[in-house]
């Protein structure tokens, strides 16, 4: 450990930190531009200039020079201040000071660091650069002539998207950074550049002129558009959420979130459900709630079956299930039957974080770059910066990194390909992850685990079984029983005389025909449209909820806004229902709710990984057959909110049905 | 005392005869170079080493110390790498392109003898791309080496493999620049790395490698045919050896000539370029090594040696010996400006001072030319180049500004008349 001299401070740093690690263990600010913890370095600002001795008599770029025994790093000398002083009047000479009508307005770098360490005035009479604008998709709204050539999204589009989409053209100040061909960005994590660049030259196209951020009320959240749970802070203003943005959490999704997480939050203002309907001769009529309850307490027998959407929180379910009794509860919409006795054995064991130390991994039926793309981006890292090995069974696709295909046949979980085998022979930390796609078959769930247990997948500290989820409620709804022996089939076939619906909009209602039918939920979508009585109910930025990931990790997410018009939040709907049908809930608070839910599970009253113990269930482990296609097909339209989010139906037509979108002239 | 013939390494600079290979046997290259090979890869280095051969690129490493960075022990799967630098596109130089148009086995025999002392697997020459003509040579001589099998499998007969390779550059001047070069033949994008890690460390695919100059490499053989003492023998100390200047502008016969380090600058100017047009009265400065060190005014260089400690001495230095003479005709701000403007286009945009502060250097230095400028503009443009200067990834940035100083630093008083005569800046109506 180099022990370092910083501004006369002396700090012992980490081997191999850099010069500016050490500033800044030594609680120095060192401006920058370029550098970013997250991707490589690039040294290209030189904002991050310190003096430096031993060393040569000039000022040195910080972020790229290790920290070595005995060095001196002045931070605050006369050369320091002046080099900090020319590069930052260098990078606005060019820039143009359009900041009243500029997005990054508020959260800019350039602005904040040329007022720390700018020079007060302008010594430059020419004229400025202008830049023409490039397109780069529905995501990213581009002001080129702001840009500083930092190249953070060209690195990031490489090294975490895994897309080389984005580069930059021509030489000296005449470099521009552009998209391909200048075609959309095809990288369902588009929208992370925009946080990432420093200036105002990548911002939100759909955020574009909305709101300034001193005007936003910040609501720590998780995101349920897939089982990642992206830790998100929603921005509202007024009842509306304007944006969302990523938290940083290094167990989840470092500081990424995917386009869908960043902007379906438009369909949140979209097709809302905000008064009860019941439906009155084949149409839907709206009524006031106690009509609507009144309707209800008509078909009651005491029990009902539920089934729970995608996206619901656990504190509806755990309030549903209360009311409704729990021999007939479901959450796997579309129908997959597996076997849930033992919880660890459906669950992502190694881990959101753990998969990027295995260097060996076999995809079973699972696209996870539409499936869950933050899990992919650490495969992408594991397979880039430690060169692991990615096998996988299931129609081919591209998930932006190598990946050695074994066909579609399901027979080489029981019988390994040599490649693999021989691969698995040798690997230290080998993995395998099953997606929704292969469950749907018959003895993939036992053949995964005998794959798992022949190839040696359990080692000390390192359990390399996994099985991947898409839906934000799937492993908090496993954990409160939201599985019924045989799949949703099975239930609908034992005829419940009512349902309540969760937000449930995947089911296919035509096997409910003889059900009375209760949709609970935010939106007017597949659900609604099939319900008896729909009970308006809130949206995940709505309420403060507990979702557990896909890696079973408690998390929760608070009320950002109000549900609109007369709707109410879910597990608030239940408990007054429950006074009309004559079977009072016996929790009058959501922090009553949640101690009644802990002391049925008790993990889920304490955020973090939730330990299931591994157990592994007795199953048939014969299998055959082909992975006909992926469940997801429409990576912009997979939950009622996003179908209802304008920027996600033209993400969708142009992302993935290839649709041009014109630009109306100005 | 200036070199004689006997001493000359490049025989055939001028192309009085054939550059292929026979002709070129006969000259002496490929002269029993596996007997060369014999002397063993460190005796090789410390016979560099000893020849006091300093890098002919324009910075002026020693060469023999370069080599010795490289590892020892390569294995297959991390070979060392030779690149060679033929990207030569520094406003004034010539004498790379001369040895590849008349010598290039010279060239060839150097790169298999450099690139056995450094244990490398194969040469990479990268030449600059609009040396059409002698990109063709380069390629049919690297051909007729393999022919002989001079190089290839078993180079030689000494039982050494090595490859040369070629590879043409796209036209930027910075791909000159080592790491640049590097990128640049890896496919990417030309701009300059970062320092650490150095080639010797990872260079060419991550791999080893050493960048040397076209005339550095082309002189190695000689150097091992010759002994070390005999190079060392020319020039002042620590300047020793031979070199090719390249006399252009304003003499009366301009050329490429080898003579021997710190000749003096009015001895190389009579002998060869036929003396300065109109005489030494009407020298007005000279650009001693290319366009990227600062100009020396007449009365400083005329007597001063041409080597690099000599020119060093005179805030300028030796560069490539590209020699820029220039007489009073020359309208000394404007030419200053066409190099930044030089510059300004062939900056790779990569690290923001040079990238925002060539451009800005060049828009000032217009100004000044007609003298439509403030005069304390002179002093922000020198404080601008001063900012450019050593806050670069690459040396690109000290050599937009260098020019500038030097013009500031001796002829203040021309720009000064130049502005009071225009009458200061013009102001744009309100």
């Amino acid at each position: 450990m180099p022990k370092v001299t910083v501004d006369g401070l002396e700090i012992e740093v980490p081997q191999g930190a850099t010069v500016l690690q050490a500033c800044e263990l030594a609680g120095k600010e060192i401006p920058r531009f370029c550098y970013h913890e997250r991707l490589s370095i690039a040294g290209n600002c030189r904002m991050c200039l310190v003096e430096v001795a031993p060393g040569p008599p000039k000022p040195q770029a910080s972020c790229a020079l290790p920290a070595t025994e005995g060095q001196i790093i002045k931070t605050d000398s006369e050369m320091v201040k002046k080099a900090r002083e020319g590069v930052m009047e260098f990078l606005l000479i060019n820039h143009p000071l359009d900041c009243p009508i500029c997005d990054q307005g508020g959260e800019c770098d350039l602005q904040d660091q040329s007022v720390a360490y700018g020079r007060g005035a302008s010594r430059y009479d020419e004229n400025k650069r202008a830049v023409t604008e490039k397109y780069m998709g529905p995501i990213v709204k581009t002001v080129m002539t702001r840009c500083i050539q930092c190249t953070r999204c060209v690195r990031f589009a490489e090294e975490v998207a895994g897309i080389e989409e984005i580069g930059a053209i021509y030489r000296g100040e005449n470099m521009q950074i552009t998209s391909y061909l200048e075609r959309a960005v095809t990288s369902e994590l588009s929208g992370n550049v925009v946080d990432l660049c420093p200036v105002g030259a990548l911002t939100s196209k759909p955020y574009a002129f909305n709101a300034r951020p001193w005007e936003l009320k910040k609501t720590p959240a998780i995101d349920v558009m897939d089982a990642v749970g992206t830790n998100i802070r929603l921005d509202s203003r007024g009842r509306a959420v304007l944006r969302a943005v990523p938290r940083i959490n290094e167990d989840v999704n470092e500081e990424w979130a995917n386009d869908k997480t960043r902007h379906a939050v438009d369909g949140l203002t979209h097709r809302r459900l905000d008064k009860p309907y019941v439906r009155k001769d084949g149409k839907l009529v709206a009524v006031s709630w106690q009509e609507a309850f009144e309707a209800i307490k008509a078909n009651w027998s005491g029990e009902a079956a539920v089934v729970a959407g995608d996206m619901v929180d656990c504190e509806t379910m755990f309030a549903a299930r209360e009311l409704a009794g729990n021999a007939m509860l479901e959450g796997r919409q579309t129908g997959l039957a597996y076997d849930t006795s033992s919880l660890s054995a459906v669950n992502f064991n190694t881990t959101i974080a753990g998969i990027e130390n295995a260097d060996v991994i076999l995809l079973v039926g699972s696209d996870l770059r539409r499936e869950a793309p933050l899990v992919n981006t650490r495969i992408q890292k594991a397979v880039r910066k430690k060169g692991a090995k990615v096998f996988a069974i299931g129609p081919e696709t591209d998930l932006t990194y190598k990946v050695e295909w074994l066909g579609d046949d399901l027979g080489a979980l029981s019988k390994a390909p040599k490649a693999l085998a021989d691969a698995l022979k040798t690997a230290e930390r080998p993995a395998i992850i099953v997606g929704g796609g292969a469950l749907r078959y018959e003895g993939v769930h036992g053949a995964a685990l005998a794959f798992a247990k022949k190839y040696k997948l359990f080692k000390d500290g390192w359990n390399g079984f996994n099985v991947l989820h898409f839906a934000a409620a799937r492993m908090g709804g496993l954990m409160l029983g939201y599985a019924f022996d045989g799949g949703i089939k099975t239930l609908a076939a034992k005829k419940p005389k009512l349902a309540f619906f969760l937000g449930a909009d995947e089911v296919d209602y035509s096997l409910f025909a003889k059900t009375f039918k209760v949709y609970v939920g935010h939106h007017g979508d597949n659900g609604a449209a099939n319900a008896d009585v729909v009970l308006p109910g809130a949206a995940y930025s709505e309420k403060s909820g507990t979702w557990v990931n896909l890696e079973g990790r408690v998390q929760r997410g608070e009320r950002a806004v109000f549900p609109p018009g007369d709707a109410r939040e879910d597990w608030a709907i239940f408990r007054a229902l429950s006074d009309v049908l004559g079977k009072r809930l016996p929790f009058d608070s959501l922090d009553e709710l949640r101690a009644a839910m802990t002391k049925v599970v008790s993990s889920l009253g304490q955020e973090g990984l939730a330990d299931y113990g591994w157990a592994e269930p007795k199953l048939d482990a014969k299998v055959s057959g082909k992975i006909a296609d992926y469940p997801i097909k429409d990576f912009y339209l997979t939950n009622s909110i996003c179908r209802a989010s304008p920027t996600m139906q033209r993400c969708s037509s142009e992302l993935v049905h290839g649709q041009q979108w014109l630009e109306a002239a100005e | 005392m200036s070199l004689q013939d006997k001493d000359r390494i490049f025989t055939n600079v001028h192309g009085f005869q054939p550059w292929n290979l026979k002709a070129a046997q006969k000259r002496g290259d490929w002269d029993k170079t596996a007997n060369l090979l014999k002397i063993g890869q460190d005796e090789i280095i410390e016979r560099i080493k000893a020849s006091g051969l300093r890098g002919r690129g324009g910075a002026g490493f020693p060469t023999g110390m370069k080599w010795s960075f490289m590892p020892k022990a390569p294995t297959p799967e991390r070979p060392n790498f030779l690149v060679i630098n033929a990207d030569e596109s520094e406003p004034g130089s010539c004498k790379d392109r001369e040895i590849i148009r008349h010598d290039p086995h010279k060239l060839i025999e150097g790169a298999l003898v450099a690139g056995f002392a450094m244990r490398a697997r194969a040469a990479y020459i990268y030449i600059r791309g609009e040396f059409i003509y002698e990109a063709k040579v380069l390629e049919a001589a690297v051909a007729e080496a393999y022919a002989a099998g001079l190089i290839g499998k078993n180079a030689c007969k000494s039982g050494y493999d090595f490859d040369v390779f070629v590879h043409r550059g796209a036209g930027a001047y910075i791909c000159g620049e080592e790491t640049a070069m590097i990128e640049s033949l890896e496919g990417k994008k030309g701009q300059p790395r970062l320092k650490p890690p150095f080639p010797a460390g990872a260079g060419l695919y991550g791999c080893p490698t050493t960048v040397n100059n076209v005339e550095s490499i082309s002189v190695a053989p000689t150097i091992l045919r010759r002994g070390p003492e005999w190079f060392a023998s020319f020039g002042n100390p620590n300047n020793a050896g031979t070199k090719l200047f390249q006399i252009s502008g304003h003499v009366n016969t301009p050329c490429v000539v080898e003579e021997a380090m710190s000749i003096p600058f009015r001895e190389l100017i009579e002998k060869h370029a036929g003396g300065i047009r109109g005489g030494w009265d009407n020298l007005l400065a000279v650009i001693p090594g290319g366009s990227s060190v600062p100009l020396v005014p007449a009365a400083q260089i005329m007597d001063a040696p041409m080597d690099f400690d000599g020119l060093k001495a005179l805030g300028s230095g030796l560069g490539t010996a590209a020699v820029i003479v220039m007489d009073k005709s020359t309208d000394i701000v404007r030419a200053i400006s066409r190099l930044s403007y030089f510059y300004k286009h062939e900056s790779c945009g990569q690290c923001t001072p040079c990238r925002e502060g060539t451009g800005w250097m060049w828009r000032v230095m217009e100004r000044l030319r007609e003298g439509n400028a403030d005069v304390s503009e002179i002093d922000t443009l020198f404080q601008v180049t001063k900012q450019v200067e050593g806050h670069t990834i690459c040396a690109l940035g000290d050599a937009a500004a260098w020019p500038i100083q030097g013009l500031i630093r001796h002829f203040r008083p021309e720009i000064e008349r130049r502005i009071a005569e225009h009458g200061g800046m013009l102001e744009a109506a309100e």
